[in-house]
């Protein structure tokens, strides 16, 4: 991407640290901020600063400093080198209000350092471009400046927020996340060299905003940008979107890059609404529903919305009311504001005039009031928020397929002729240019239904997924699926939603505590009106107003997010970020601490566990400024620990973190007393790793894991996202969807794509979380090289299906697919020319297979006895351990407690999805060594688990699940007992319980069979699922026809009864792409 | 949205008299032969009807005349279909009903409502038809029964008149017309029928619908069309089959708390296919908008 050769990689490196993944670089940036190196390094960076101020040209140096948008930037660092004490400021402050004006003011040094570096990001931009641009450069300077303030400030935020998103700052942004950019100014020079792109955004008051991103930078930095320019900080509901090449509307995915997606655009992108909140009442803000508003007139005024006369009337007169104030009778000509406006598609004088009666009865009402009433009418129409596709029912027939908050809808022209709820969805895929969604069977149906629909084209097949994917995370879940970063799906496309959900957003915004910004209804133009009830200030007035306090206000947003991370993560919705983990680890250790003696049976487990929760409640009620403190505990103990563990260990530093990621997003479902059971296997964990056993501490991770996992199959979905997840707060929520997730998890065979994702990293693929192990894992990219190498030894069976033709998504899904480390390896290699960027990702991505197989073992056993079986395990895995080259980190023992906080919560219900990533993994490694293993479970009411050490080839993968009964048991064939359902954490317990995993290794190939039932207790009605999985995985010699035909031929012979639901084949190969 | 407001709001209802033709003419194409009608009693049960949606319910009653040329006119459910300040007229599948539509035009323009013609665009809507008898509004939705009498056509004219609300389409199974085997026992209430055919147009119903309504099931089909009304009283009435018509009905009706019941015969009407709410089009004239 970068013009100069010789800095390639390093831009690459900072370019994807600082850009590509928000979440991480939010992580990262607060890492940086709060952890204690930071100060050292910020004070390079300072150094650094000063000395590249030195060399930039004064008048670009200038031009920051006229936007304050540098200040913003890079103050945070100096803030938190300032006040380290005060991590609130630092997350409240990270807007550039705070930072502007204290760097200005105490720190004068520490602005300019900023603003040099800001200056070098332009002067880069401007070197790489024409002067055309440069002058493009200035005058947005120019202009902004009055307006700027707040979008500098904005920036300001958004750059710690999600550092992601300075690309320009790239250096800075980069440096927050990594380590290594603090290290050298000369990559900081080389970034600012990197050529910038000029994208203009059409926002929904129909004006433009122009705005310079580097051109590696990610969809959401540009998105935070606008934000940022709009002073939303409700921004979840509202994405950017792009008219790609084929004239379609497409969605920028904010976790990849702007340019690989966008392709032939100008850099033309529209700012709209993405989800549609069924009741825009709940929103916090009034801007947040003005822009609501806005978008829905016009969806009003182009008929996308279609209303009857009187409701074109009524919401036109409401937004006569807002944009004009009252109805003047002396008004001369009342007519020219109402013609002013469009209400309709077809408008006419009658409508006008109606507009205009019903105007007169709104006297007295504010514009916000308005809006409200607006958005009340607006909502109740039937196709609010529906997005509607173009398609053809299996008979050949147009029908168009609405996508909306609810679920699925079809429509025959505007007849509905059938709608499918989204817990009624257990899968959605698609393939070529048709696209299927699975139905739960009814009541009276013993087998679900695919219905399948075509589309014009595999693109449009494809985007209606993503849609459905996305609506389906944001509106069923209470924390995003992870998306998958390793091939599990058996259809190509990794994509998963990757923002925040509605239940996460609303808690977020619940949070936010600054007064009500000042914005202006541009559609009116009006600046003020007397009868008005808000004040309305000119633009440059409001702009300055609203800087500060919106400044506040993203800060407070960096802040919640920060919060959520580190204490508050069980309200907080928490972003991807691996901040979150960290929380969840502070609270692990707690939570470790109360559980000290471990021992002991799970009563006294779950008496702790009550302890542990309103420990975890009164911690995240604490007051933001503790929550801080943790966090920068949290990030020094990862960062460094990080580090150190990447250099002697990579695999177990890749697995803990992992793991953590993992944990998190249990967390997010897990309720709090699930938490405490986790703590067990944390303290084992912890325990273990300051013997050093590097296995122990994999194991311990691993075992939390599982249990997060078995705890909530939808762990799967929260992935990456799960970090958020600690929102946890509301174990309500996280039950209800437990509820359904429960569900899904029975139905479903298909793999789990939450697992998948977290055991395979694609390089390419799997941003955020990649992403952050980058940061961590940077120095290693090497040995993960070679790992991948090794990895690529060992093939996934599965044959290969386009990715980008093809993709599947489980809803409500649990189950995992056996991850098959091979392929991730694969995709490694594939991917190995990315990886050298990637590299530290890939590394990861290894780690992480390991991980969930090891924790599947483990988790099945801990589900009854986690703790004994936790025990038993760490001394297995220590044993193991040496074997395995699996480094235990320091870290690993955090994460685990998280993990095991937040798994332990649901252990009963994922047990099927966990048992197959665990099974994956078992045979995944097993292929290295070529042994077979046999793993069986019985009957669900044992918990005996006998686990099969694996070879040493396997890394970190051979936790053992320990039975309190029976002893670890080392042979090739492994029978395990696992009972899900021992826990009822949730209102609804679903046991599922793991009837049979049998994995059969051969140096060729491995074979996995899961059979799993599960009981769900729906309103007194009980459901017996029974699921059998089986995973192939072996060279590319294999032939996967025979071996599929093989294994559905002896699983047919084991249970005649059973029908063969799905095949899925996965081929490692494949190279996902992000721009699809 | 502005036409949104809980079912059962009425201030108006339209009815038409019972011709001495009841039961002739077109009906002699059906089983009119089996069936004796009797004309006298058909119009007493008119009569009470009228009675008590004026008297007990307290609705302004507008009572077309009846016409001798249009044996059917009766079922003024038939020829419109009305929500909020919109009246679709419809197109009834038999030519001879068509042109019964006339006076209702008439009568809901009179009422200052918005008159949407089905049959006007005959380019688009050609061929559709559209009877109310098949027509569930719930105060949220519509649902659209696709009978003998009603095809996708008509229903798409239905969905474009009514732009606010979904309109879903529903298999009529039960009886010959949706509103045979179904109707509104109120605001967030419906009212049907135990039979297999009812139960699957229901199912269908709760798989097309957003929202939550709550199920009375009557063991007998012709108890399930009842005529739910809040009136300007606000109180809840609902007038249904009385116990000599559906003896096991009735203690169904009685489990509606605060309900005032009015039992109402209509058993010759009953016979002809119709039921209670076939007699009479409910119109509110009092629109809120908030």
């Amino acid at each position: 991407m970068t013009t100069e050769a010789g800095s390639e990689t390093e831009v690459k490196e900072k370019a994807e640290e600082s850009a590509a993944q928000p979440d991480q670089s939010e992580k990262s940036t607060e890492e940086t901020q709060e952890v204690a190196n930071a100060e050292g390094e910020e004070k390079e960076k300072e150094k650094e600063g000063k000395g590249i101020a030195r060399y930039l040209p004064t008048w670009l140096k200038k031009q920051k400093s006229q936007s304050q948008t540098s200040p913003t930037k890079e103050v945070p660092p100096a803030e938190d080198a300032v006040s380290k004490e005060t991590q609130k400021e630092d997350e409240s402050a990270p807007e550039v209000n705070g930072h502007a004006e204290e760097a200005e003011e105490k720190e004068a040094v520490k602005s300019e350092l900023v603003t040099a570096k800001e200056a070098e990001s332009h002067s880069t931009a401007s070197a790489d471009t024409e002067p055309a641009k440069e002058e493009k450069v200035e005058e947005s300077a120019e202009k902004s400046p009055e307006k700027t303030p707040v979008t500098a400030e904005g920036e300001g935020a958004e750059e710690q927020e999600g550092e992601a998103e300075g690309k320009k700052e790239g250096g800075g942004g980069g440096e927050g996340g990594q380590t290594s950019i603090f290290q050298s100014p000369l990559r900081l020079v080389r970034k600012t060299k990197m050529k910038v792109m000029v994208c203009h955004v059409t926002l929904l008051d129909g004006t433009d905003f122009d705005c310079e991103v580097e051109k590696r930078a990610k969809g959401q930095f540009l998105f935070f940008k606008v934000c940022e320019h709009l002073n939303l900080m409700e921004k979840d509901y509202f994405g950017l979107s792009y008219t790609d090449s084929h004239e379609q509307k497409c969605w920028l995915d904010p976790t990849k890059e702007i340019k690989r997606q966008i392709r032939n655009n100008n850099g033309q992108f529209v700012f709209n609404v993405k989800f549609y909140p069924p009741d825009p009442s709940l929103l916090t803000e009034d801007i947040t529903r003005y822009l609501l508003c806005l978008q829905l007139r016009e969806d009003v005024a182009s008929g996308r919305l279609p209303c009857s006369f009187v409701t074109h009337a009524l919401l036109g007169s409401y937004t006569l009311q807002a944009e004009f104030g009252d109805h003047e009778p002396e008004q001369p000509r009342p007519l020219d504001n109402v013609g002013q406006l469009t209400f309709a598609p077809n408008q006419n004088k009658e409508m006008e005039e109606k507009v205009l009666e019903l105007h007169k009865s709104h006297r007295g009402m504010t514009p916000a009031q308005a809006d409200v009433q607006f958005l009340e009418n607006a909502k109740k129409l039937s196709m609010y928020g529906v997005d509607l596709h173009h398609a053809k029912d299996s008979e050949g027939v147009d029908i168009m397929l609405g996508v909306c908050a609810n679920g699925l809808l079809v429509y025959k022209d505007r007849l509905r002729i059938n709608r499918f709820a989204w817990p009624k969805i257990l899968k959605i895929s698609y393939k070529r240019n048709n696209f299927y969604i699975k139905i739960r069977p009814g009541e009276t149906e013993q087998f679900e239904s695919t219905v399948g629909f075509k589309l014009e084209n595999h693109r449009s097949a494809k985007r209606l997924w993503k849609v459905c994917v996305e609506n389906h995370s944001f509106f069923r879940l209470t924390v995003p699926e992870q998306p998958t970063k390793a091939r599990f799906l058996t259809l190509g496309s990794k994509f998963r939603y990757s923002g925040r959900t509605q239940a996460q957003t609303r808690t977020a915004s619940s949070l936010i505590d600054r007064p009500a910004p000042n914005f202006e209804r541009t559609s009116s133009k009006r600046i003020s009106r007397s009868l008005d009830g808000a004040p309305r200030i000119s633009i440059t007035e409001a702009t300055s107003e609203n800087g500060r306090e919106p400044h506040l206000e993203l800060h407070s947003d960096s802040k919640v997010k920060e919060v959520d991370l580190s204490p508050g993560d069980a309200e907080a919705t928490p972003t991807q970020s691996p901040m979150r983990v960290h929380g969840d680890n502070i609270y692990v250790r707690h939570s470790n601490l109360m559980l000290e003696d471990h021992d002991k049976t799970q009563e006294d487990v779950l008496k702790h566990q009550a302890s542990i929760s309103q420990l975890k409640r009164s911690f995240m009620e604490a007051p933001p400024p503790s929550p801080p403190q943790p966090n920068q505990w949290e990030n020094r103990l990862t960062s460094s620990p990080a580090t150190i563990r990447i250099q002697q260990q990579q695999q177990v530093s890749l697995e803990e973190e992992i793991a953590s990621v993992l944990l998190s997003r249990h967390s997010g479902f897990c309720s709090a007393p699930s938490a405490c059971s986790v703590a067990e296997p944390t303290l084992d964990g912890d325990i273990t790793t300051s013997t050093a056993s590097r296995l122990t501490a994999v194991c311990s991770a691993a075992a939390p894991l599982a249990a997060t996992e078995e705890s909530e199959p939808q762990a799967e979905a929260a992935a990456a996202d799960n970090a958020i997840s600690d929102t946890k707060e509301p174990a309500k929520t996280t039950e209800v969807e437990i509820e359904e997730t429960v569900v899904v998890q029975e139905v479903s065979v298909a793999p789990k794509p939450g697992l998948v994702t977290v055991t395979t990293s694609s390089p390419a693929g799997p941003p955020a979380e990649q992403e952050t192990l980058e940061q961590e894992v940077t120095v290693e990219a090497e040995v993960v090289v070679a790992e991948e190498a090794k990895a690529a030894k060992q093939e996934s069976i599965s044959s290969e299906s386009e990715s980008e033709e093809e993709a599947e998504y489980h809803p409500n899904l649990s189950i995992c697919h056996t991850q098959i480390p091979e392929e991730e390896e694969e995709q490694q290699q594939q991917e190995e020319e990315e990886e050298d960027k990637t590299a530290e990702q890939d590394v990861s991505a290894p780690d992480a297979p390991s991980l969930p197989a090891e924790v599947g073992q483990p988790v099945e056993a801990t589900s009854r006895e986690e703790e004994e079986s936790r025990n038993e395990d760490a001394e297995e895995e220590k044993n193991a351990e040496e074997e395995r080259e699996t480094k235990a980190s320091a870290d690993g023992p955090e994460m685990t407690p998280d993990e095991a906080l937040n798994g332990h919560t649901l252990p009963e219900e994922s047990v099927t999805a966990e048992e197959e990533p665990r099974m994956n993994g078992e045979a995944s490694l097993a292929e290295a060594e070529h042994r077979p293993q046999v793993i069986c479970c019985s009957e669900p009411p044992v918990v005996k688990t006998e686990m099969v050490t694996i070879s040493d080839t396997f890394a970190a993968q051979k936790t053992e699940i320990a039975t309190k009964e029976v002893p670890i048991v080392h042979t090739e064939t492994k029978t395990i007992t696992y009972e899900a359902a021992q826990l009822d954490g949730n209102g609804d317990g679903e046991p599922g319980v793991l009837m049979t995993a049998q994995t059969i290794t051969s140096e060729s190939l491995c074979t996995t069979t899961t059979t799993h039932i599960t009981k769900t207790l729906k309103g007194g009605l009980s459901e017996t699922r029974i699921e059998k999985r089986i995973v192939i995985t072996g060279d590319c010699d294999i032939d996967h026809d025979q071996a599929l035909a093989q294994a559905i031929k002896e699983a047919k012979e084991q249970h005649p009864d059973m029908s063969v639901t799905r095949v899925v084949v996965h081929k490692e190969t494949e190279l996902a792409e992000e721009e699809d | 949205m502005a036409n949104m407001c809980p079912y059962g709001r009425f201030t108006h209802a339209v009815v038409r008299g019972i011709p001495e033709t009841f039961g002739k003419a077109v009906e002699g194409g059906r089983e009119n032969g089996e069936t004796s009608v009797d004309l006298a009693k058909a119009q007493r049960q008119f009569g009470c009807l009228t009675g008590a949606l004026r008297q007990k319910v307290g609705l302004q009653l507008i009572e077309i005349p009846p016409d001798p040329e249009l044996p059917d006119s009766w079922r003024i459910e038939d020829v419109a279909v009305i929500q909020g300040d919109t009246a679709l007229i419809t197109r009834p599948l038999k030519q001879q009903r068509r042109s019964e539509v006339e006076a209702v035009r008439r009568v809901v323009s009179e009422l200052n409502l918005t008159v949407v013609e089905m049959g006007a665009e005959e380019g688009d809507s050609g061929g559709a038809t559209l009877e109310g008898s098949d027509v569930l509004f719930t105060g949220r939705e519509f649902f659209v029964g696709i009978s003998s009498h009603t095809n996708h056509r008509g229903a798409e004219v239905l969905a474009d008149t009514f732009r606010d609300f979904a309109v879903s389409t529903v298999p009529v199974c039960g009886g010959a017309r949706l509103r045979n085997v179904c109707s509104m026992g109120g605001p967030d209430t419906i009212i049907i029928s135990n039979s297999d055919g009812a139960k699957k147009t229901l199912r269908m119903m709760e798989q097309l619908t957003d929202h939550h309504y709550e199920v009375l099931i009557v063991p007998e089909e012709s108890a399930a069309n009842c005529i739910y009304i809040k009136g300007p009283s606000k109180l809840d009435f609902l007038l249904h089959r009385p116990a000599e018509e559906c003896p096991d009905s009735v203690s169904a009706f009685q489990k509606l708390q605060d309900y005032t019941l009015l039992p109402t015969a209509c058993s010759e009407a009953s016979k002809l296919g119709a039921s209670l709410s076939s007699l009479c089009l409910l119109i509110n004239r009092k629109h809120t908008y908030f």
